[in-house]
């Protein structure tokens, strides 16, 4: 491909330096404005006792008590292992249905490709909407999902109180995140498994390996990388889970559905330890941001392999 | 990554193996459809066959749900009812059966229209600005493009709510709290990212020849870009633009703490529907139904790139 002189386009237009930088300056500039000055900002509040109810108050720096603080207390641990509770077991669910579904659609039965459609459609809708709606079908008396547990386990429905109930509250929202989410593991399986070209499993044939090898040791590592990769997606995702927790259960009863996300806004909305809750914030940022990385690395790993 | 369309031979899977995936994964899909067909069924319910137990399925459809998630009424004597003129209205007369009439619209409508605004003008900013970037970032050797392509994404690692305490002081400074302009830069930033990246993959997809063969022609670069690749990139720009008019539709944490009156958008509304004794269910699901019609629309047209935007163009098929 030869090239057109260069000299010609610099004088006829501007520069395609001048361009570049014209083009993407806009969209940087909006970001450095809106994400990293905040977060900048969020940075030196951490180190000070600011109080955002209190914007007249003289702010001192306190150097790095905000986060001694938030690393010793025992209500933001409690808050970090109920989000590690939440991350597992979405995460395993999603994971274990997801790919199950992507494997039986990936049979390429009649209609597949409508039914797949049709799976789709909860991770499209807003958690929070979707989410206020699931509370009416939790509801211990009339609810249709506490109707149809009753019938299919014998226990009464007052007894089924989904949100209510310290043992049940969490699982109840494992369920609405499963139910909404688990179509978006799947849609990512399904690239994976539709990646891994015919001849493979047609030498795996001519070898005679059992379909149980093939799905070991052909679809199983093949899909991986995907597999991973949905994960990531889901990980960075329910780390930050907030909306569905607030209208479902606030992070009660009592604080046993209290997320780090919930316990961060009370800090910085309720209690108005903005110092504080931006010394969390910034250590929540560093551990998704470190995790990420170290996740990414293992998946270019599995990549290359 | 290429779809194997290629016709199976020895590995197609058996006619059984296929009705038995095919069953399993109707009877899945058919199940999570139940939330969903039941908000529209809780839309159209009256409010005490809405609470009835057990969960009624035959039901006598009104309108009542819709009527009360517009409206505001207040209770009324019969005798005050009785001497009033004939109802000129559906929700009138519902209203009037349960001794109510209507005192006015509800804030429904323009949260509703709030949404479509802030939803609408954000999508279009970070459309307009993620092309611009995306372009540049795929035509041009930007010095230290991965770093910034990375920056750009990271963006969208944190959470929610650290984001939304230093935006809140911010924007009580800047008297941006609580408006749609104030919205609308926040969530053209979160989407600027996403639109980028997802761009950069569709135009890196336009082959570069054809641009330059414009510009053997006689066409500037901007010219170029503008007649050549912008209708190239048609179908990834409307994909893009639908991603993030669905991000800015469904957005709910940076709503509930930023707005509270007039910019306040449907999704912190909705669950704040209340009716006499508790929540009015037939109206939350009548707002949720509503809410989500466009969305639906929205899933059935995107089939085809959904894969593509949620994974930030990682996974292109």
């Amino acid at each position: 491909m030869a090239t057109p002189a260069p000299i010609a386009r610099r004088v006829r237009g501007l520069s395609d330096r001048a361009i570049a930088w014209a083009f993407i300056a806009p969209a940087i500039t909006l970001l450095l404005a809106i994400n990293i000055f905040p977060l900048l900002w969020a940075i030196y509040l951490s180190f000070t006792n600011y109080r955002a109810n209190r914007p007249n108050a003289v702010v001192e720096g306190v150097g790095l008590r905000n986060y001694q603080r938030v690393l010793t207390d025992p209500d933001i641990w409690q808050a970090m292992q109920t989000t590690a509770h939440f991350v597992f077991w979405t995460i395993v669910l999603q994971t274990v249905i997801g790919f199950a579904l992507a494997y039986l659609i990936d049979r390429k039965f009649r209609g597949h490709a409508f039914w797949t459609t049709i799976i789709l459609i909860p991770m499209m809708l807003s958690p929070a909407v979707v989410g206020n709606f699931w509370r009416f079908l939790y509801e211990p008396q009339i609810g249709l999902f506490a109707y149809a547990a009753s019938m299919v386990t014998g226990i009464p429905t007052s007894e089924i109180r989904m949100l209510g109930d310290v043992s049940l509250a969490p699982w109840a929202i494992i369920i609405v995140d499963t139910w909404m989410w688990t179509p978006y593991v799947m849609l990512i399986c399904l690239a994976g498994l539709r990646s891994i070209p015919d001849y493979i499993y047609e030498a795996a044939e001519v070898d005679r390996a059992s379909s149980w090898r093939q799905f070991w040791s052909i679809t199983v590592p093949m899909a991986l990388p995907f597999i991973m990769l949905a994960v990531l997606f889901r990980g960075i995702e329910n780390f930050k889970m907030f909306d569905m927790v607030t209208l479902l259960t606030g992070g009660g009863p009592g604080s046993v559905t209290e997320v780090a996300s919930i316990t961060l806004k009370r800090a910085a909305f309720e209690s108005w330890a903005t110092g504080r809750a931006s010394a969390f914030a910034i250590i929540l940022f560093v551990a998704v941001f470190g995790l990420a990385n170290i996740y990414v690395k293992a998946l270019n790993k599995v990549k290359q392999r | 990554m290429s779809s194997a369309n290629t016709a199976h031979s020895v590995v197609a899977p058996s006619d059984t193996s296929k009705r038995v995936a095919g069953t399993i994964v109707i009877v899945y899909a058919l199940i999570t459809l139940i939330p969903l067909v039941w908000i529209f069924l809780t839309s159209i319910k009256s409010p005490p066959d809405s609470i009835s137990y057990p969960p009624k399925i035959v039901f006598t459809p009104t309108l009542e749900g819709y009527c009360n998630l517009f409206t505001t009424r207040t209770r009324q004597t019969p005798d005050y009812i009785a001497a009033l003129p004939e109802p000129t209205s559906t929700c009138d007369e519902v209203t009037r059966k349960r001794n109510m009439v209507i005192a006015g619209p509800s804030n429904f409508l323009p949260r509703f229209v709030n949404s479509l605004v802030i939803a609408f003008g954000s999508t279009f900013l970070a459309v307009f600005l993620g092309t611009l970037a995306a372009y540049g970032f795929s035509r041009f050797k930007v010095p230290l493009a991965d770093d910034l392509l990375f920056f750009i994404l990271s963006t969208r690692m944190m959470p929610p709510i650290a984001v939304a305490i230093p935006i809140y002081l911010m924007y009580r400074e800047l008297g941006l709290s609580d408006t749609a302009l104030g919205m609308i830069l926040l969530y053209t930033a979160v989407n600027v990212s996403l639109a980028v990246w997802l761009l950069k993959g569709f135009i890196d997809e336009i082959p570069r020849e054809y641009e330059e063969a414009a510009m053997i022609d006689g066409y500037t670069r901007l010219q170029a870009f503008r007649k050549v690749v912008l209708p190239q990139a048609t179908t990834g720009i409307a994909a893009t633009a639908i991603f993030c008019l669905i991000f800015a539709w469904n957005e709910y944490a940076f709503a509930a703490l930023l707005t509270s009156g007039q910019a306040q958008t449907a999704p912190p509304f909705i669950p704040t529907i209340i009716g006499e004794g508790g929540q009015d269910w037939p109206a939350v699901a009548a707002g949720t139904t509503i809410f989500l019609v466009p969305i639906l629309v929205f899933t059935i047209l995107l089939r085809k790139q959904l894969l593509r935007g949620i994974t930030f163009g990682a996974v292109r098929k």
